[in-house]
């Protein structure tokens, strides 16, 4: 697989120029744990005071590494983190005041809820009427009173959760790290904790930094999604425009569903370029990531934005296919069709009043708008 | 929410029934007998191995270290007049004439044995009954119609007879049930009228031996918990291959003889030995001040340490090994240094693993036996030492099932204690 990221260089908000304003600065971070590979490659990331980041990606992607870095857990091998414009590689973890939840809560199970809530303040020598009125705050605030005097092995999952999030903002640090917290929860209570911490972003102010290899719990949460991918940001940007505007194939194939076409950019002009689709027809494109005539591209379509047998074709990119696969799902009605030699395009028909009900089997012309097809750079398939 | 439902049949107080009627407990009871008889033998052979092999002689043990009836047997016609006594003068004639007959009649075993007992209770008495049988068996030989005077011709035989002393000792060996091993084994003894008395100083050595065992139990536990917990944290910590090779290093002792490392040790600390060989050659002592490190209560420290540091190291081990390091991490995060992490953290989670060390090291110390016997020479002998003398020396089983009962009722006590400081729930084996 050649490296998709290659072909755009990783850019988010302004970052030289908006330097002093970054709470958080990584800037040109390395990571190497065997001095052969490296597993972060070239960081460059601002993350700005009350903003909720997030570094999604697949595992092995670096993302848990740079959470590590700043952390203080991991050091950088090359470059310099910053934290409020002060140089932190070597400040050791315990004097950062970056607060954080793990992926397993860590919660000391030799200590009451009370306990670990109050650990990071006795640390802090805070006097003990004071440490106490946080903890209840902070057990409030997560909606637990009345369980501090528990373990947290008498505790559910979320529960456990809930507590790791009020241990990790007791001490009210200005930033805090989240490592896939919602991992261990069922699908229901990840979806709630989801909001919960939203919520608690919101009222407190703090900045977050999460990571998650969950898209829909990226695109959720976030202020800002950190695309990870080999050891390099792929794309850094809001969530809708991370799913509506993928800067190249690993984005698009990665955050939502999508629908890959392979071919040759036969012209190219106003931002625009003609493909001649392998297996037949020629089609319009966004031209986002494309190197110029006669290159090969990837073209990217969701599967939402396809339409199957529309009235009219006017102004319309069309071509033949045959329906393989219908899934009824309620609100749409998922349909695999074969198109350009792929057997795995996928349209979402509305279940609506008025839409014609297909047959497998049957031909279908498909049909989209040129803005809604993205031709990136090539993946070899 | 108004599903689905089935009407569960109910007896009249309210139980739950089965669909046959019978109460849904009974029903669940009858369900699992079936498999609890299977447990239950599954264990029994284990059970009874335990309960034969060693549940009754525990029991023995415990009768033994009580039983006081052979000198009963021996002397019966005067510990039957004995009451009338009144104690203050020399008794009369028929006690006289009642252990004349006892001694006669007893066999040269039964007075063997029994003149052992009585020694107990007061020194010189087998010295007088051996004395005092032979003499009645050339009498009776002379003249097998003798009949009296009795307490004449005792008196002539040995005029210890004539000591007060002697009849009072009888006293304490009536009762069929003594105390007199326990107080033994404590440096005391019954003295007249049967008032706890210590022992004359010269024969007082128990005290110091309970007190010495239990300081070399202490100081082996400890020291096995010094050095044994930084290795069972880099065993837990190490990355595999070299945790495999520093494990193989610690499991090696098993594979070896207790006898070849005890000698080895030998080699090792002895006045001519390596250690000071190394010291003398390096001017660190003289050749004339050689440190003596072995045949004393050193060399019985140390090369129990060695023996016993594996009992503590693999628990704390496999309890370290369950410790996610995840909560250095987290401590460290939440604003704690290192070394406050790692005591406030880590150390309490440890503790499982520690008291189950700690306990196994110390109740294995206690009894000690072979390592104080080859190395300990005279200021390292330990309880065990002395329970084995007395079982194949000095023949006196009463003495050493005493002191094994003491030793094993020590060991429960501090099993009481653990349980309630620390919980005997919280401890882990492995």
């Amino acid at each position: 697989m050649s490296n998709p990221g290659a072909a755009t260089p990783p850019t988010g908000s302004p970052a030289a120029a908006n330097a002093e304003a970054a709470y958080v600065r990584f800037d040109n971070v390395q990571k190497s744990y065997d001095g052969v590979t490296l597993v972060v490659k070239s960081l460059d990331l601002d993350i700005a005071k009350g903003e909720f980041l997030t570094m999604l990606g697949p595992s092995g992607s670096g993302k848990t590494t740079c959470l590590m870095m700043l952390a203080g857990f991991e050091p950088a091998t090359h470059g310099e983190i910053f934290l409020d414009a002060r140089p932190i590689n070597k400040v050791p973890p315990h004097k950062r005041g970056i607060g954080m939840v793990f992926q397993n809560y860590a919660l000391f199970p030799h200590m009451t809820v009370e306990e670990n809530l109050a650990f990071p303040l006795e640390v802090r020598r805070m006097s003990r009427d004071e440490a106490r009125q946080r903890v209840a705050k902070a057990l409030e605030m997560v909606e637990l009173p009345g369980f501090g005097g528990r373990r947290p092995a008498q505790l559910s999952g979320g529960q456990q959760q809930r507590v790791a999030v009020a241990r990790a903002l007791v001490f009210e640090p200005a930033l805090v790290l989240m490592d896939e917290p919602l991992g261990a929860l069922d699908k229901q209570l990840r979806e709630q904790m989801q909001y919960e911490i939203k919520h608690i972003h919101e009222n407190l102010g703090v900045t977050v930094v999460y990571v998650t290899h969950d898209q829909s719990e990226a695109l959720t949460m976030s202020d800002r999604i950190a695309v990870f991918d080999d050891g390099i940001i792929q794309q850094l940007s809001t969530p809708d425009e991370l799913y509506e505007r993928p800067r190249n194939s690993f984005v698009a194939h990665f955050i939502g569903e999508n629908n890959t076409l392979h071919g040759a950019v036969t012209e190219a002009r106003n931002g625009e370029c003609r493909v001649a689709v392998d297996g037949g027809g020629e089609v319009s494109a966004l031209a986002v990531n494309v190197e110029g005539v006669n290159t090969r591209t990837t073209l990217s379509l969701r599967p939402e934005r396809a339409e199957i047998n529309p009235a009219s074709t006017d102004g319309l990119n069309t071509l033949e296919g045959r329906v393989e696969e219908l899934i009824y799902l309620g609100d749409h009605i998922r349909t695999r069709l074969t198109v350009a030699g792929h057997d795995d395009f996928i349209v979402k028909v509305p279940n609506t009043h008025a839409h014609r009900r297909l047959k497998v089997g049957e031909a279908a012309t498909i049909a989209w708008l040129t803005e809604d097809c993205r031709a990136l750079d090539p993946i070899s398939k | 929410m108004a599903a689905n439902a089935i009407e569960i049949p109910t007896s009249a107080s309210g139980e739950l029934l089965t669909a046959d009627g019978r109460p849904l407990k009974e029903s669940l009871q009858r369900s699992l007998r079936r498999r609890k008889l299977t447990a239950l033998a599954l264990v029994a052979p284990a059970v009874v191995f335990l309960f034969v092999l060693f549940g009754m002689p525990v029991l023995y043990l415990m009768t033994w270290s009580v039983d006081d009836t052979l000198i009963n047997e021996v002397l019966p016609r005067t510990f039957d007049i004995y009451e009338q006594w009144d104690g203050e003068a020399l008794p009369p004639e028929p006690h006289y004439e009642a252990m004349f007959k006892d001694i006669a009649d007893a066999t040269g075993i039964q007075i063997g044995r029994g003149s052992t007992r009585m020694n107990y209770a007061k020194s010189k008495w087998k010295s007088l009954m051996k004395k005092t049988k032979r003499k009645i068996k050339a009498l009776l030989n002379e003249n097998p119609d003798f009949a009296g005077p009795y307490k004449e011709t005792l008196l002539e035989i040995d005029k210890r007879w004539g000591d007060i002393a002697f009849w009072h000792s009888l006293d304490i060996m009536k009762n069929p049930y003594t105390a007199g091993y326990y107080l033994n084994a404590f440096d005391l003894k019954y003295g007249f009228d049967n008032e706890i008395i210590q022992q004359p100083e010269n024969r007082r050595i128990y005290k110091t031996l309970w007190i010495r065992t239990l300081l070399i139990s202490f100081i082996v536990t400890a020291a096995c918990l010094a050095l044994g917990y930084p290795v069972a944290h880099l065993l837990a910590t190490l990355p595999l291959r070299y945790s495999n090779l520093l494990m193989i290093c610690v499991l090696m002792p098993f594979w070896t003889s207790l006898l070849v490392r005890i000698v080895a040790w030998m080699i090792m600390l002895q006045q001519e030995g390596v250690v000071n060989d190394t010291l003398v050659a390096l001017h660190v002592v003289d050749d004339e001040n050689r440190l003596p490190m072995m045949y004393n209560f050193t060399g019985t420290v140390i090369v129990m340490v060695q023996i016993l540091l594996p009992f503590m190291i693999l628990p704390v081990y496999s309890v370290m090994k369950g410790i996610s390091p995840a909560y250095m991490k987290a401590a460290q995060n939440l604003g704690a240094p290192p070394a406050i992490a790692f005591l406030r953290v880590y150390v309490p989670q440890t503790l499982p693993g520690v008291g189950a060390g700690v306990i196994l090291v110390f109740i294995v110390a206690i009894g000690y036996f072979i390592t104080p016997e080859l190395v300990g020479g005279k200021d390292g002998q330990m309880i065990g030492n002395y329970i084995a003398r007395h079982l194949r020396s000095t023949l006196n089983w009463g003495l050493a099932s005493a002191m094994g009962v003491i030793l094993l009722a020590a060991i429960l006590i501090l099993y009481w204690v653990y349980d309630r400081v620390v919980g005997i729930d919280n401890m882990k084996m492995g």
